[in-house]
């Protein structure tokens, strides 16, 4: 078996990026995958941990519901960006100042 | 033994190396497309935490679902067609000093805490044996009885972001 402080690196190495990715870039898409990135780092560690018990996956369990949360927040931010496009005509995070009209 | 470890580390790399491509790409589409490298190479190390079930959920629901929605919002939100949709960077100092020191952080608490020798993973450990057959049997019978809730609350949260996205990124409509 592959010891499971190497899934943990990789994870925190995943979580570092997707932080880097959030504070630097301008695009409000590629923001977003940051977040994406930082979910997937969360569910690598449940699942990691997920392999020592298996007949109580409860890691296993959990990270499904972490996936479908990821889904339901991708589709509302995507539908909130093109909001703000529709308005502004840019999706650049700090050319956006006041949310009224 | 040895063939799985390395194949482990090859997909480990590739999906950091992918990962840090998004970084210092400026194309969004590029991004977009090395963040699906990155999904298949995650997915493909679940495989190898015994998760085959959770790695085809990843597959279906971030590459065929979320990077789909993002490839759409990058297309709609191009002001300029025909050009390439690219992106700046800013803040980059404190950035990579967050990134960096949060990285160090967890890895040196990973490194003081020791977590192969807690007692449960060392019994896990013990008691391991190659995966039988498939978990999914074992999962389905979990969602149905322990995690009834949560499930059903998942279906009612997934049927409310399909509502509340479809209202919010309507036309506006004129009376």
């Amino acid at each position: 078996m592959i010891p499971i402080a190497h899934y943990l690196f990789l994870s925190a190495a995943l979580f570092g990026i997707g932080l880097v990715i959030i504070i630097t870039k301008k695009n409000a898409i590629v923001v977003l995958m940051g977040i994406e990135l930082i979910l997937n780092a969360a569910n690598l560690n449940l699942i990691a941990f997920s392999q020592y018990d298996p007949t109580l996956i409860q890691g296993q369990s959990f990270a499904l519901f972490v996936i479908i949360i990821a889904a339901a927040e991708a589709a509302v931010a995507l539908a909130i960006i093109l909001k703000v496009y529709h308005f502004y005509n840019t999706s650049v995070l700090h050319e956006v100042h006041n949310l009224g009209d | 033994m040895i063939f799985q470890q390395v194949v482990f580390y090859c997909f480990a790399a590739t999906a950091i190396i992918s990962a840090l491509a998004i970084l210092t790409t400026r194309n969004v589409l590029y991004a977009a497309f090395l963040l699906m490298i990155t999904f298949l190479s995650i997915a493909a190390i679940y495989v190898f935490a015994a998760a085959e079930f959770i790695a085809i959920a990843q597959i279906m629901v971030y590459v065929g679902g979320i990077l789909v929605l993002m490839v759409f919002g990058v297309m709609l939100t191009n002001r300029i067609s025909g050009a390439a949709v690219t992106t700046g960077n800013h803040h980059r100092f404190w950035g990579l000093f967050i990134g960096i020191s949060f990285f160090t952080l967890i890895c040196t608490v990973i490194i003081k805490a020791n977590f192969g020798q807690l007692p449960w993973i060392m019994s896990g450990r013990e008691t391991y044996t190659a995966p039988v057959g498939t978990a999914i049997n074992n999962i389905g019978i979990k969602l149905m009885t322990d995690f009834i809730l949560p499930f059903e609350i998942a279906a009612i949260i997934l049927l409310l972001a399909l509502l509340g996205a479809a209202f919010v990124a309507r036309k506006p409509q004129k009376n």
